[in-house]
């Protein structure tokens, strides 16, 4: 059992500086409990990487991850065979045809990493969405029965089941297969109560008062119509941007002035000074 | 326990007949969740029926009106202990139970709603919600209850209270947490209305009449103006999605050219043996995209939403040019520029194209000056395609022109927003002109994101 109940969840993880609310702690305890993939899924920035690692770290797993990017192939996410080495094996003795399958000659990539670890371990697999279609074919099998079949080798079942998160930013839909083997858990943005405390939980030193009003104006440019709306990341970039400027407070010529941090289109700046009526920048 | 079992199967049964697919694998997993949760948490089994269930977000609004409706937070009536009132919510007067809503709206919701505005809210259903529906007989509703306390008409009061000066940001910024809280706030009330009427006249009765489609499966043409926010905020989303699903559609060929270097590269280690060939990619096929919406006030919600995402999918195709019309056309491609604002490209489109004369919409005429005017633009590289209702106001069609543009093209398509059992009714001349071009019926973003994939 990785946790007890969601309210355990929600003290270890903000034991680690994680803020988990209703949703995050559900699904995080019942994943552990029913032995379950998490697949999270919403905007870039918004914790889903980082929730992996706080599990990780909130239960002294190891954490293994898998990158994900297009052009991701078995050889590289299961297993490869080391071919230099099976070469020389063979100019080295011509009977040896028999043994170059072996687990001498194996190695590991992280999913198989991960299924064969005796320790605790959470996998990441993170940006599912950007990897092929095939790839997720080849996922089914861990994610459902925590086994590898290796053609030369026989199947592998997990010593012991890792704590599987996935993560997708939903730049394509996921097959239903998938889907149907894992938990699911939407992470939006969070309320300006939530985001202030996360804020106060990662940058520490800065006052109460300014995390309030940060929140606050970054969730009035969420609810205006931009290209790419602030991330929680940004919002912490932006309170460390403005813990450096020495800023004890947030008025409009300082949103003005550091606007760019949070919104990286120069449409969005000007749509967003024009609605908030901030001065145009020079 | 049987009681919760039965509960279970029919809450899962009335979401698959709204629409929202769970498997029978799915079900078990929310049966098994359910063993090794808290029960009497109810957030705690909201949450974990939303992870073994719910695995899209268009879904959840619909989830959650389920979940209030099956596993209610209050029972009232015979059988329901009525929660302890705090004050005299039962008989003071209407300025008094006003000065306490705006007591709560300057409060802070947390994540999972204020339990005082929760219950003030429900207090004021009891109270004014109750309403003589037909003869003999009363139902619940909420428009009462808001129309009694008019909750928006605080906002000047709160912001008064909340701000020394008024202006500028931080005004803005009060304003945001204000009708974040009155919509809170109106939220309750629905959900307390609904819980009401599904006590009286059961729950599987005002779960097919209360619950609203997903956005993908809204109606252009009834789409209302919270919709139409939501659906041009899904616009960059929607076409970012597209654009992966085309790239990866078109990698995907298993012929082509030998790339002979990536092969090589490929064939060291297995000793130099070229076990795997390499295949250069297929050139991508990037079609012109010529594109003719009608903007008459009929269809103008779908227009729009059609014209962004086409800019907005604008790196698919080589080039874009549109134009609108309403009896008299003009082209709008300029002001969809890359970086333009969405907003401000809609409102510039309405006031400054020359697009309506008289106001009413005539394709024949539009089809005869298009090919005057714009005629060149339609070349035999080019994708036309044309946004609009097919109802002329009983104008001659001018058939032979638009057959002679289709000709000129491509390929030819025509996207109506009507659902394809009023074409042909009254002044639509949807058959006469779907045998010239190819006509699709288009009523949502779902049925929108099929034709762009098969056009692309």
């Amino acid at each position: 059992m990785w946790f007890a109940s969601p309210d355990e969840v929600r003290e270890r993880l903000s034991a680690v500086d994680y803020l988990a609310d209703d949703a995050v702690a559900t699904s995080v305890f019942l994943a552990g409990a029913l032995g379950k993939p998490l697949l999270t899924e919403g905007p870039a920035g918004v914790g889903k990487t980082q929730l992996a690692k706080a599990v990780a770290q909130a239960t002294g797993a190891r954490l293994i991850r898998l990158q994900c990017y297009e052009g991701l192939d078995e050889a590289r996410a299961l297993y490869e065979w080391n071919y230099k080495k099976q070469l020389l094996r063979i100019q080295a003795d011509d009977d040896a045809w028999d043994d170059i399958f072996s687990e001498e000659f194996l190695l590991e990539r992280p999913l198989l990493k991960a299924i064969r670890s005796e320790e605790p371990t959470v996998l990441l697999i993170d940006e599912t969405d950007k990897a092929d279609v095939e790839v997720e074919g080849l996922l089914l099998e861990i994610l459902s029965d925590y086994q590898i079949t290796i053609p030369e080798l026989g199947t592998i079942s997990a010593a012991r089941r890792p704590y599987v998160v996935l993560t997708s930013n939903a730049t394509r839909e996921l097959s239903e297969a998938l889907k149907r083997r894992c938990l699911y858990l939407h992470l939006g943005y969070p309320t300006p109560e939530r985001e202030r405390d996360i804020v106060l939980a990662q940058v520490p030193g800065l006052p109460a008062a300014v995390a309030e009003q940060l929140a606050r104006t970054v969730a009035t440019l969420r609810e205006l119509e931009l290209k790419k709306s602030p991330s929680i990341a940004e919002t912490i970039d932006w309170a460390r941007t403005l813990l450096a400027l020495g800023r004890t407070d947030l008025d409009e010529a300082v949103v003005g002035q550091t606007l760019g941090v949070v919104l990286k289109h120069n449409s969005d700046q000007v749509r967003a000074a024009k609605e908030l009526g901030l001065a145009a920048r020079p | 326990m049987s009681g919760l079992a039965d509960r279970h199967v029919g809450f899962v049964r009335a979401l698959r007949e709204a629409g929202l697919p769970v498997s029978p694998a799915e079900n078990v997993d929310a049966a098994a969740a359910l063993t090794v949760i808290d029960l009497a948490e109810r957030e705690t089994l909201r949450e974990a029926y939303a992870a073994t269930l719910v695995k899209r977000p268009a879904h959840r609004p619909a989830f959650d009106t389920f979940f209030d409706l099956w596993f209610p937070p209050v029972i009232s009536g015979p059988y329901g202990e009525e929660p302890p009132r705090t004050g005299d919510l039962d008989h003071a007067g209407v300025p008094e139970l006003r000065e306490r809503l705006a007591d709560l709206l300057m409060g802070e919701p947390g994540e999972p709603g204020d339990p005082a505005l929760r219950e003030f809210a429900r207090a004021m259903v009891g109270r004014f919600g109750r309403v003589p529906a037909a003869a003999g007989r009363q139902s619940w509703f909420s428009f009462a209850v808001l129309r009694a306390l008019s909750p928006e008409t605080l906002t000047a009061r709160l912001l008064g209270r909340m701000l020394e000066e008024r202006g500028g940001l931080p005004e803005k910024i009060a304003r945001q947490k204000i009708s974040r809280n009155i919509a809170k706030f109106q939220d309750e009330v629905a959900a307390d209305v609904r819980r009401r009427i599904a006590e009286e006249s059961g729950v599987e009765k005002i779960a097919r009449s209360t619950v609203k489609p997903p956005i993908d499966q809204v109606d252009f043409l009834r789409v209302t103006k919270a919709e139409l926010a939501q659906l041009r905020r899904e616009v960059y989303p929607l076409a970012r999605r597209l654009a992966a699903r085309l790239t990866i559609r078109q990698r995907l060929g298993h012929r082509g050219r030998l790339d002979f270097r990536r092969t090589v590269r490929a064939s060291l280690p297995t000793g130099g043996v070229p076990l795997e060939t390499r295949l250069r990619p297929k050139r991508p096929h990037k079609p012109e995209l010529v594109v003719l919406c009608d903007a008459s006030d009929s269809v103008s919600t779908f227009s729009h939403f059609t014209l962004l995402l086409t800019f907005a999918l604008r790196e698919q195709f080589t080039k874009v040019r549109a134009f609108a019309f309403v009896d008299t056309v003009d082209e709008i491609t300029t002001m969809f520029a890359p970086g333009a604002d969405v907003l401000d490209a809609i409102s510039r489109m309405a006031q400054d194209a020359d697009i309506s004369r008289f106001g009413r919409t005539d394709y024949g005429r539009v089809f005869e000056m298009f090919a005057e005017r714009y005629g060149d633009a339609v070349g035999p590289k080019t994708s036309l395609l044309i946004l609009g209702d097919a109802r002329s106001n009983y104008q001659p069609p001018a058939l032979d022109t638009l057959r002679r543009l289709a000709a000129q093209a491509r390929h030819a398509y025509w996207l109506n927003p009507e659902p394809h059992g009023q074409w042909d009714t009254g002044d639509s001349v949807a058959t006469g002109y779907g045998a010239v071009v190819a006509m699709r019926e288009c009523r949502n973003v779902a049925q929108l994101a099929a034709f762009i994939q098969d056009l692309a």
